[in-house]
């Protein structure tokens, strides 16, 4: 059902999106939701890629901008990295963590197989 | 008949300052104080749904603590007895924190966010936690998982969002004083449709530990309350360095409430042009022009300014917003915290517990901003939003060169019905006004300032440089003195 579409034939720098209908495929939407461990139906499918290429095209406004030369702002002012002294301080209680987890066993979280899955 | 008077009303205890005088010297024990407020959460939010949880025996064991504390010579903090109302994505040890999403239902943090630590070292007492569009995302509150809050004014109207819980609490007189969050508007857009003061600190100015993150260059807590004075008495407890948050700012914040009488006179205010035009409903930027007559009045300086970059805003903002949340939301991953659906793998787990614990709008907003991020779309979507954040920045200090405070809309249209905007991209339109001081990290409040012909709420946003919260403050105190009652609401009829 998740039919995953490769990017083909655009290379990864290329700095322009596709116009309208060619903006976002139902095939795009498809493969984003497996990217982000999310499972559409076939009518979330087809709900999600007409509302994400509505808002991909109004993104379009920047399109025309010459943007060559500006700088990208990641952050609202300038961080470099914060540094403290390497002393212990408190730390979170584990077996009160754990007492949140879905499932915990001798000390950790536990988890279902994860061997022999599909890659 | 849908608006059914009677759900605006003054906190039954007064003021957050009056409170804090009056259980300061004796005069009134916090215990009377919490309960006052319960008695009204329970009369009416079973109608608003403000709250998501409320925590009434923990209040009045805690002011219980308290009112013993004082009586026994301890000094009262700046909010000794005020209660205050939690957006629920700020976490408190051992009380569930939803984000009211499915996925974090039940969860209860091992640790309290750093505001909830400086509010009770204050003396505030926590009455619960409030309704919030699931993880922050939305203008409405309808993106809940547990279900709208209607908005005190009208309640067929949404209270905005996507704090519309800490609005309605406020505007309801459920609590004197809230706390939201804001990414792109979502304190400042719920106060404006509730009718009460809303303020988004410089970003860095108000610890983000313990808040659950949304986007995380964008995210800052602030708080909601029924004056300015309030609002300020509350940042002052709230703001200044954590070395818990690594994006803190460094350095002490000078007390807002001890400058907030110094009036207007000689300050230069600008009314943003660009955020004024198409849009903005004619009762909106009717009252925004009145609010700029009340500042020259006051004898400010008052002329139009331009911040070009401001209209390309929403797009830079829902790519890097979504951009951001794709990446944070990624640890809901069912091994940690919150649910799990089982699955006989670790990869299915995954992806079941996400699929049925998020609700559309996150779903929508995690693909978009994984799209954003994706190899070939990365320069064009990702890139070019952030150099379109560097425009809004240069274009804002360009401004400020001119004016010291500009004005705006906070919203561009007063509080609409349910489901009138269940279009995506007409719900992010809400945000246009307020979404530019989020990309450029200063900050900015909302003010009421009179109604719409119906008689619902108008909020005037007053926007000032990083670290302009006095200034900015200032001339909110002068706008709160010159604003209008809302029409309607003066001749005890509601829309």
């Amino acid at each position: 059902m998740l039919t995953a579409r490769l990017y083909d034939g655009r290379m990864p720098s290329d700095p322009t999106p596709p116009a309208g209908a060619e903006r976002l495929s139902r095939g795009d939407v498809a493969h984003v939701a497996r990217l982000a461990l999310l499972e559409l139906s076939e009518a979330e499918l087809d709900e999600f890629t007409g509302q994400l290429a509505a808002v991909l095209d109004h993104a379009a406004d920047v399109e025309a901008l010459d943007l060559a030369g500006v700088p990208p702002t990641a952050h609202p002012y300038p961080l470099a990295n914060v540094w403290r002294d390497d002393v212990v301080g408190p730390v979170l209680d584990r077996d009160e963590v754990l007492a949140e987890a879905p499932q915990a066993e001798a000390g950790r979280f536990r988890v279902p197989a994860i061997l022999g899955e599909e890659p | 008949m849908s608006g059914a008077a009677g759900y605006v009303a003054a906190p039954p205890a007064g003021s957050a300052r009056d409170i804090a005088e009056a259980v300061g010297r004796g005069d009134r024990s916090a215990r009377d104080v919490v309960d006052a407020h319960l008695v009204r959460i329970a009369e009416v939010d079973p109608e608003l749904h403000a709250f998501n949880l409320v925590a009434a025996d923990a209040a009045r064991a805690e002011a219980d603590a308290l009112d013993r504390a004082i009586a026994s010579g301890t000094a009262a903090g700046p909010l000794a007895g005020v209660p205050i109302a939690l957006k629920d994505n700020i976490c408190t040890r051992g009380v569930a924190t939803t984000c009211s999403s499915r996925i974090l239902e039940g969860w209860r943090p091992p640790y309290d966010a750093t505001v909830v630590e400086r509010l009770r070292a204050a003396g505030a007492i926590i009455v619960g936690k409030t309704n919030l569009d699931e993880f922050a995302m939305g203008s409405s509150t309808e993106n809940s998982a547990f279900g709208p809050t209607r908005n005190p004014h009208d309640v067929e109207r949404v209270p905005g969002g996507s704090s519309g819980g800490s609005a309605a609490a406020v505007a309801a007189g459920l609590a004197p004083v809230a706390l939201g969050s804001d990414t792109g508007g979502s304190i400042r857009q719920p106060a404006a449709l509730c009718g009460v003061v809303g303020v988004k600190p410089t970003y860095g100015r108000v610890s983000r530990y313990g808040l659950v993150a949304f986007a995380s260059s964008l995210d800052q807590i602030g708080p909601f309350a029924t004056t300015v004075a309030d609002a300020a008495v509350v940042l002052d407890a709230i703001a200044g360095h954590d070395p818990l948050d690594s994006t803190s700012i460094p350095e002490p914040a000078p007390s807002l409430s001890a400058v907030l009488d110094e009036g207007v006179a000689g300050l230069r205010v600008g009314v943003v042009a660009e955020l004024m035009g198409e849009g903005v409903v004619p009762d909106v930027a009717d009252r925004v022009r009145a609010a700029a007559d009340a500042l020259a009045a006051a004898g400010a300086e008052v002329g139009e300014a331009s911040v070009p970059a401001a209209v390309f805003g929403l797009t830079a903002y829902y790519l890097i917003a979504p951009a951001e949340a794709s990446s944070n939301l990624a640890r809901y991953d069912g091994v940690r915290y919150g649910l799990r659906v089982d699955a006989a793998t670790t990869g299915e787990m995954m992806t079941a517990t996400r699929t049925a614990g998020f609700g559309a709008e996150v779903k929508r907003r995690i693909m978009l901003g994984t799209y954003a991020l994706s190899a070939g779309y990365y320069d064009a979507y990702y890139g070019k939003a952030l150099k379109v954040r560097t425009l809004i920045i240069r274009d804002f200090a360009a401004a400020y060169e001119h004016y010291d405070l500009l004005l705006s809309p906070t919203s561009p249209n007063t509080a609409f019905t349910f489901g009138a905007k269940s279009d995506p991209m007409s719900m992010y339109m809400n945000d246009v006004c307020t979404i530019p001081s989020n990309l450029s990290g200063d900050p900015a409040v909302s003010v009421p300032f009179g109604g719409d012909e119906a008689g619902l709420p108008v909020g005037v946003q007053v926007l000032a440089p990083a670290l302009g919260e006095a200034t900015m403050l200032r001339a909110a105190a002068v706008l709160e003195a010159a604003a209008p009652t809302p029409k309607a609401s003066a001749e005890g009829v509601r829309a």
